[in-house]
């Protein structure tokens, strides 16, 4: 056990910081320190190609495939620079972590040739389509169908909660392509293209007036045959594999930005004099114990090699860190007291800590739910009898 | 960056899994609970068969100069049987004499600890009178004192070594909560004392190595409640359904679990930072510290609640868990008291 980094991984860690910090300090300082997910959309879509262009877009990907087939160690290292240097998040998050690891594990060289390196320099954004509004945590329950006509994929139905579909170029879906078919059975994993007259993308308004999900309506949408990923009917194995991607390295990266997020929280509370409050001390030192375990969690789970047993620090990290950042939010607006609640733009615009407070209460829900977490957790971890299942 | 048990880490924490499962069996803790909270035949067999006693001691003086990490694993293993043995009081006082005894000082003690012959504790007290020599007041709250042949004692400053048989010193054991660690009340008067080289460097590692070995027993014993718990919630039908199937009760499980992994990171991330000579050492500590008690007493209380009834009874283990995991919160400083000093680390005293 060490976690100590070698004098080779110190030296990349250098070399990142320096690229990165006169990155934003250069070209791209016009969107440093942005955390919101779709603020400046285009300038952050060029952000992808610069990152591409110096190969700093998907370094764990094989070098074929546009990567550096970076080391785990060099991955991590990468995450956290990345988010210490104030870098805005990706926008193309669903397309690296989730869309690309899926192409590359479930794809064929045909896909991948397509896909990667596109997805690598940010010129293929991808969103997730699964939820639908009668499937959410019985993703399952999916009813939007797909069938082939004249050699392509033909889909009708709507899915919900799009997450950046409105700035998407792909989006990859869960469809019932066999008729009659219920529950997992049945489905299929597919890619398709957004800009058709058969999709159409209309914004919904969250509780913090930001508008950055969607619903998504499929009327007779296209897609070329050879985009399914897999057999027909493999959908439910991809969606879950896929599913398995989101705990990557990417945690150690939005850790940082959860970093950042604390020290707001703990410069307001020095500024204003709640630092002097013995409860909000003792609060601001479980949040600090609560992140530095989760960066150790994470550090376990990716350093974990015996895939025998069930990784327990995998199977709970999940909840662990959107209870943890819900609680931030509620840390944030407690040191803030009463002017938290107040805009400062006259306008319905938050500032990082108060949006945090309201965009935290989604942390819990999407990704399945806290309660579905602890289905997965008791039944898959501890060896529980599953929930029981109506019709 | 490997944050993964070596192969030999592994077989070390499997090894004393076993030893301890095989060796500190209920019935054996019970019996020492009766008596004076020593289970002699595990802790002989720990130290000389199993040649555990000189884990943290260097190798010149008879140990194997194994890590924190390694130790953690052991502390683990004893704390998931609630183990009645002195360990803490090894690990706090083996690796003080390591870092601060004179040659002399180690020589003597080290062996004879490793080999389990002489049983260690110590405690503090800022009172602590040293006049020539010989040492006088009242510390209170020594875990196993009643059974110890040395002590190390401290002010806080200075440390000095007492052996049990002095002139001058008196040991009373109170009836303790948690009858598997008996915490003794010494009093001094004029008591010969011979003070450690270096009290400062002892008294630094042999706090972190007490803080670790409480975290490591606490995750232990915090794992081996929800095992059992799911063990029970498997067997046992209500409703004509095994209770493990009730939505309520599952939750509480994976509750459990999601704080005992986090201790698990708290554990080895402390253990490791200590080996590595980390800056991140001290704040390690303390969030081990605080986190994996708090953890291990929510375990203990959620497993004599999804018991139901024979979780109250002194025949089931459940209250040896709940004792213990209270013992181990209020033992060398509250959780509060940690986070307060990670709180002072972040945000500066309070005005
Ligand atoms: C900000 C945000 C972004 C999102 N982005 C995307 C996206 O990009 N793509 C996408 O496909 N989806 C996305 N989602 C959707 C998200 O995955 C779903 O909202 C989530 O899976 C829950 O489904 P639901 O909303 O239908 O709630 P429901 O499933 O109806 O749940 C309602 C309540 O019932 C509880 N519940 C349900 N089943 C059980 C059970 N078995 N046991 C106990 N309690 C239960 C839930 O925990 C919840 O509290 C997003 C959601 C949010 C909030």
């Amino acid at each position: 056990m060490k976690l100590g980094f070698s004098k080779e991984d110190e030296d990349f860690r250098s070399e990142c910081a320096s690229w990165l910090n006169d990155q934003m300090s250069g070209e791209f300082s016009d969107i440093k320190g942005i955390t919101t997910l779709t603020e400046k959309a285009e300038r952050r879509k060029e952000w992808e190609q610069q990152l591409a262009a110096h190969k700093w877009s998907c370094i764990g990907w094989p070098e074929e495939w546009g990567g550096r087939g970076a080391s785990l160690a060099q991955q991590v290292i990468f995450a956290e620079e990345y988010a210490r240097a104030g870098v805005p998040g990706r926008v193309n998050h669903i397309g690296i972590e989730l869309a690309g690891p899926t192409i590359l594990t479930f794809g064929t060289d045909e896909q991948k040739k397509r896909f990667l390196p596109d997805i690598a320099a940010g010129k293929t954004i991808f969103c997730q389509g699964f939820s639908e509004p009668g499937a959410g945590s019985d993703l399952a329950a999916v009813r939007t169908k797909g069938h082939v006509e004249n050699g392509e994929w033909v889909v009708n139905g709507q899915k919900i909660w799009t997450s950046l579909a409105h700035i998407s170029d792909w989006i990859f879906v869960v469809t019932r392509t066999e008729e009659g078919t219920q529950g997992p059975k049945g489905l299929s994993f597919l890619m398709m293209p957004i800009d058709q007259e058969g999709i159409e993308i209309r914004g919904i308004e969250q509780i913090n007036g930001d508008a950055e999900f969607n619903e998504t309506f499929f009327t007779d949408a296209k897609c070329a045959e050879d985009s399914l990923i897999g057999a027909p009917g493999d959908g439910w194995k991809i969606a879950m594999g896929l599913l398995a991607f989101e705990r990557g390295v990417s945690t150690l990266g939005q850790q940082m930005a959860f970093r950042n997020e604390l020290d707001e929280i703990i410069a307001a509370a020095k500024s204003n004099g709640s630092s002097n409050d013995p409860l909000i001390r003792q609060r601001i030192a479980k949040a600090e114990i609560g992140l530095r375990l989760m960066r150790y969690g994470a550090l376990r789970m990716l350093s974990n090699q015996d895939h025998s047993k069930v990784d327990g620090a995998a199977l709970t990290y999940k909840i662990q860190w959107a209870t943890w950042r819900r609680g931030l939010g509620e840390l944030g607006m407690d040191v803030l007291g009463q002017g938290g609640e107040i805009a400062e733009g006259g306008e319905y615009a938050w500032n990082t800590l108060p949006n945090l407070f309201l965009y935290s209460r989604a942390d819990t829900i999407y990704g399945g739910t806290n309660q579905i977490q602890r289905n997965l957790i008791a039944e898959r971890g501890l060896g529980m009898p599953r929930e029981p299942r109506g019709k | 960056m490997d944050f993964a048990f070596t192969d030999e880490q592994a077989m070390i924490a499997e090894t004393a899994q076993q030893f301890f499962a095989e060796n500190a069996t209920s019935s054996r803790t019970r019996e020492a609970m009766a008596a004076d909270g020593f289970d002699r035949a595990t802790w002989q067999s720990f130290c000389q068969e199993l040649g555990l006693g000189g884990l943290l001691v260097p190798e010149e003086f008879g140990g194997s100069a194994l890590g924190m990490v390694d130790f953690a694993t052991v502390a683990e293993a004893a704390g998931s049987q609630v183990a009645a043995i002195p360990l803490h009081g090894l690990a706090m006082i083996g690796s003080a004499i390591a870092a601060g005894g004179s040659d002399e000082q180690k020589s003597k003690w080290l062996p004879q600890l490793a080999s389990g012959d002489v049983v260690a504790s110590g405690g503090g007290n800022a009172d602590l009178k040293s006049d020539n020599g010989g040492l006088s007041g009242k510390i209170e709250f020594v875990p196993h004192g009643n059974i110890a042949n040395l002590f190390i004692l401290s002010d806080g400053s200075e440390a000095w070594i007492v052996e049990a048989d002095a002139d001058g010193l008196s040991v009373d054991t109170p009836v303790t909560m948690d009858q598997t660690r008996p915490q003794a009340t010494l009093t001094l008067s004029n008591v010969k004392a011979d003070p450690l080289a270096d009290g400062a460097a002892a008294l630094n590692i042999g706090k972190a190595a007490g803080w670790i070995c409480l975290a490591a027993e606490a995750l232990g014993g915090a794992q081996a409640c929800l095992d059992r718990t799911c063990e029970y919630a498997k067997e046992r039908e209500q409703f004509g359904r095994a209770i493990g199937s009730f939505q309520a009760y599952k939750h509480r499980l994976a509750d459990m679990m999601i704080e005992i992994e986090q201790a698990r990171s708290a554990v080895y991330w402390a253990a490791c930072a200590i080996d590595e000579g980390s800056d991140e050492a001290e704040l390690a500590l303390h969030a081990a510290k605080s986190f994996c008690a708090d953890t291990f007493f929510k375990c203990a209380g959620d497993m004599i609640q999804l018991h139901g009834g024979i979780g109250f009874t002194w025949e089931h283990d459940a209250h040896l868990f709940f004792k213990r995991a209270r013992s181990i919160q209020t033992m060398m400083q509250s959780g509060n008291w940690h986070r307060e000093e990670i709180a002072t680390m972040i945000l500066g005293e309070a005005a």
